[in-house]
């Protein structure tokens, strides 16, 4: 064919900034943090007692979610406390999915030319941020690393170690092993989750595009959104459930 | 075979082979729920929940699929 679909697997390279590279995905997931940290800054500027619109439906959305997780921790405290992880991972995740479908992210580029002999390419200036493995990898390794600090500061270091390494009886120590890879397989399988669904979406929707770009992207796009909020919330749910098992004792 | 149609191949037969098993994975979670709800319709939000989260995870193993075909074609 004359002009294929052109996917790129990797985000493209746009500058470097003192030998550090900075990456299509990179700007965009600045445009996410801004748009985030704007909106917390107004929202949380005029805070009433008896609130206006906008603040009851985040204040609707956040009780909802302390909520939850206090029914899920057992715990207020530790509720209160993880709270910000838990959310914060599902805010960042959801709006940066919501921005995939915007003007101008993946449309807006610039055209490179390539090393002598290769033939100029068109980079787009923003991406998906969840398209970039670097990012979900990142994520993921924040969950990790928050799921092992917790068991570790609650159920003391002793007793967390002696869930993988538990010398009791020959099934134990099986079972132990079996746990410890596990967790290791954790990080493979939320990183590979959130990057190959919406990946896999972005994919989608160029193929469509290039058949038949009329009508028929847009109830696929939507889709697209659903599945960009289910990502998020499985993403953070994931996480949380996973805090819970990592605080309970062993039998 | 040349390289390029041996890759078509290969990322044809990763997504094609890979996505039965979630496929029916994820019909037998959502028939036990309907199961579930059916007999118990006070507590179809916990079902629910529960079962949303289950599709996630046998659907991360059809991504996995999806993620090793797209490795195989453009890598």
């Amino acid at each position: 064919m004359a002009n294929t679909i052109h996917i790129a697997l990797a985000p493209e390279v746009l500058t470097k900034i003192g030998g550090f590279p900075i990456t299509n995905t990179m700007v965009t997931s600045f445009v996410v943090m801004i748009l985030l940290i704007a909106v917390s800054f107004f929202v949380g500027r005029n805070m009433k007692l008896i609130p206006g619109k906008i603040q009851t439906l985040f204040e609707t959305i956040f009780g909802g979610v302390i909520d939850y997780m206090e029914e899920t921790l057992e715990s207020r405290k530790l509720a209160v406390r993880f709270f910000p992880l838990i959310m914060t991972l599902f805010l960042f995740i959801f709006t940066a999915n919501l921005l995939e479908f915007t003007p101008g992210i993946g449309s807006i580029g610039i055209i490179s030319h390539g090393d002598v002999g290769q033939s100029s390419e068109f980079i787009p200036l923003f991406r998906s941020v969840n398209t970039d493995l670097n990012v979900t990898l990142a994520l993921a390794i924040i969950s990790f690393l928050a799921i092992e600090f917790t068991g570790v500061l609650v159920i003391g270091f002793l007793k967390y170690v002696g869930k993988f390494v538990n010398f009791k009886s020959m099934l134990g120590f099986l079972i132990g092993i079996i746990e410890l890879f596990s967790e290791v397989a954790r990080l493979i399988s939320f990183s590979f989750r959130l990057f190959g669904n919406i990946f896999a979406g972005e994919v989608l929707i160029l193929v469509i595009m290039f058949f038949v770009p009329v009508i028929l992207p847009v109830p696929l796009m939507v889709f697209e959104l659903f599945v960009g909020f289910m990502q998020a919330a499985i993403f953070s749910l994931l996480t949380l459930f996973f805090v819970k098992i990592a605080v309970t004792e062993p039998h | 075979m040349e390289l390029e149609v041996a890759k078509t191949l290969g990322m044809a037969l990763a997504v094609g082979l890979g996505v039965i098993g979630p496929g029916i994975g994820i019909g037998l979670i959502v028939a036990k729920a309907l199961e579930a709800i059916g007999r118990n319709p006070e507590a179809s939000g916990k079902i629910q929940a529960t079962m949303f989260i289950g599709i996630a995870f046998t659907e991360a193993l059809a991504i996995f699929a999806l993620v090793i075909s797209f490795i195989v074609k453009f890598v």
